[in-house]
């Protein structure tokens, strides 16, 4: 499995990239959609919903279980993935592109530092 | 091939599609009143489709049905967590008994006193089995005994004045309807995480605890099958901070005649009667819960909750009665009944020391597998167990790619029904099997059941699509459970 360089992870399993100085995207990782197994329904916030850093934001159902998303930063939702609440299993084909979750909008992304690298990320996932 | 086929296709038409115009499975009498008309005709449909069928056909219409089924009185059922033991017939009898499945819920308390003999009865059992201070069996199933429960934590607090107190911590290895009890309860609900050794994290409990602390629900032992060594610690913890510590009793096979959980300091303990007790529940119920509490719990109890009365004569008296500060009502009448009947044959039946050998059985038959499967699978807790045991397929996965959920549907293919899977999560144990042989089984098909799970895995070494189509030989082979969720057909047809 590969990890795009371009985009932070968390322990939890979800990755940021950066849009802008003040736009993120989320989803989770391949690492997170292999482990889940088919993904079946995922819940996110509506646009305007306010999510906070290490908190969750949403649900993610596969047919093995019922989990968590966390957000790995503070900001207010300003879009969300819709096509996912009609074709879930988007999140197992394409977790880093047509997979997205949540675009929010950060009051600067610098929290993103403390963040895991593609190469740490990998090195956590061995650990 | 293709006559075997169509033959296995007819075995699936709906009681409709085997209809016959005209043929009958049963003749009336003659008419032996005057005939008359009906008072008010338009109160009658125009058209009834019925099945026009033979009895015999109707008879092999429902044994081939239930035979598309699997139950506990077909083969080995190791469903982890749900206790599926075999349910003695016997206790089947006593609640078809007609004093008892004939009465009427409504009828008065003096016309039923052998009724409500037997809750109070019951009551009185439980109370003593967990050592607490009274029951309540009118829950209909463990999760509305959580519920009561928590019920009963807010009421105790509340009427002290207590108004601060709303958080409930529950461990990862707990049950998982215990965080929904909760917050249906009105509580806020925080995780507590499993140390290494799979007992709750002491450290994070104590940070965890504070003014705020209602309560804690543990399930005893953990979905992990394992017995928290931190127990004593933890209850005194909680009590300390105030909060009420709540018991989830579903696993109690393992427990019974050895621990007392009210004498350990817990507040309120629940049992699932269907499992514990046995009642067949394979399709979902009927349930019968129970709500057993400490002493200062007493006075929340459900209601109707059945008390006892000895006249100067010796004569006894029962009745339902409402506790003076009682949460209320949780079911309609005085819950599954029949399914108190079972549960009160059953204990019964065993006394003090059949009741004592359940739980010493059930943890000798799930430490044997354990010891026999150490080395095929992952062992993630690597001690002791209690009544049923944790294997994880994740080695076996790793080498093969066959994730427990294909060892699972290979089991089907042996004639045994498949453990649970994926609980405990992802997230505490990857590619978990939960397997509870319970009691009921002897050592050969405790053995029967290791070969099978060792064949399997030398099958995910040798020919892992075997495991990946399996099962191959049930009415219906390997389901698209991904699509089932994602796009649910629910009806048959139309």
């Amino acid at each position: 499995m590969s990890y795009p360089a371009d985009i932070k992870y968390t322990k939890e399993h979800e990755w940021v990239r950066v849009e802008s100085d003040t736009e993120v995207v989320i989803g989770i990782t391949t690492y997170a959609a292999d482990e889940l197994g088919d993904v079946v329904f995922v819940e996110l916030p509506e646009p305007g919903a306010k999510v906070v850093s290490q908190e969750q934001f949403g649900e993610i159902e596969s047919v093995k279980a019922v989990s968590e998303l966390y957000s790995p930063v503070t900001g207010t939702v300003i879009q969300r993935n819709e096509e996912l609440s009609d074709a879930p299993e988007i999140v197992n084909d394409s977790a880093y592109e047509q997979g997205w979750m949540i675009k929010v909008e950060v009051a600067d992304t610098s929290s993103l530092d403390e963040l895991m690298s593609a190469e740490e990320y990998e090195q956590f996932l061995e650990s | 091939m293709t006559l075997l086929r169509s033959l296995e296709e007819q075995k699936r038409q709906l009681l409709m599609d085997r209809s016959a115009a005209g043929r009958v499975g049963t003749t009336f009498v003659p008419l032996d009143v005057p005939k008359t008309k009906l008072p008010d005709e338009n109160l009658l449909r125009d058209q009834l489709e019925m099945p026009e069928v033979s009895e015999s056909e109707i008879v092999r219409y429902f044994s081939q049905l239930s035979q598309f089924n699997f139950s506990i009185d077909h083969n080995f059922y190791p469903l982890g967590s749900c206790t599926m033991k075999y349910n003695p017939k016997l206790n089947d009898e006593m609640a078809g008994l007609a004093g008892f499945s004939e009465i009427h819920p409504l009828q008065p308390d003096e016309t039923v006193q052998g009724a409500l003999r037997i809750i109070w009865h019951l009551q009185e059992m439980l109370t003593e089995i967990m050592g607490m201070a009274g029951a309540n069996v009118s829950p209909k199933a463990g999760a509305e005994s959580e519920l009561a429960g928590m019920l009963m934590a807010r009421a105790y607090h509340l009427s002290r004045g207590d108004t601060g107190r709303k958080k409930v911590l529950i461990p990862d290895s707990a049950h998982g309807t215990n965080p929904a009890s909760a917050v249906v309860a009105g509580f806020h609900v925080v995780s507590l995480p499993t140390n290494d050794n799979g007992d709750t994290d002491i450290e994070a409990l104590k940070v965890a605890v504070g003014p705020d602390l209602a309560g804690f629900m543990l399930t005893q032992p953990s979905t992990l099958g394992i017995f928290d060594t931190n127990l004593l610690e933890v209850v005194q913890i909680v009590r300390e901070a105030g909060g009420v510590v709540y018991g989830d009793g579903a696993n109690l096979n393992a427990l019974l005649g050895k621990v007392k959980l009210g004498e350990l300091g817990f507040d309120v303990v629940h049992s699932n009667l269907h499992k514990t007790f046995t009642q067949p529940h394979g399709g979902g119920g009927p349930g019968a819960g129970a709500v057993m509490v400490s002493e200062r719990l007493l006075p929340f109890l459900p209601t109707p909750t059945v008390k006892k009365e000895t006249a100067e004569d010796g004569t006894e008296k029962f009745s339902l009665f409402t506790p003076p500060e009682s949460v209320g009502r949780l079911s309609p009448f005085h819950g599954n009944f029949g399914a108190l009947v079972r549960a009160y044959a059953y204990i019964r039946t065993l006394g003090n020391q059949g009741v004592s050998q359940i739980s010493e059985d059930a943890v000798i038959n799930a430490n044997y597998l354990l010891t026999q499967l150490r080395g095929t699978f992952d062992l993630p807790h690597d001690r002791h167990c209690k009544h049923e045991v944790v294997l994880s397929a994740k080695s076996l996965k790793d080498a093969h790619g066959t994730d427990a959920k294909d060892i699972c549907k290979r089991l089907i293919d042996y004639g045994i029904h498949p453990p649970t899977m994926y609980f405990p999560l992802p997230n505490v144990v990857e590619e978990s099997l939960l397997i509870e042989p319970t009691e009921t089984e002897s050592k050969e098909t405790l053995d029967q059941f290791i070969m099978v799970m060792k064949a399997i895995a030398k099958e995910a070494e040798e020919n892992p699509d075997l495991l990946h189509d399996a099962p191959h030989d049930t009415p219906n082979t390997r389901l698209d459970e991904a699509q089932a969720a994602r796009k649910p057909v629910l009806r048959w047809k139309g």
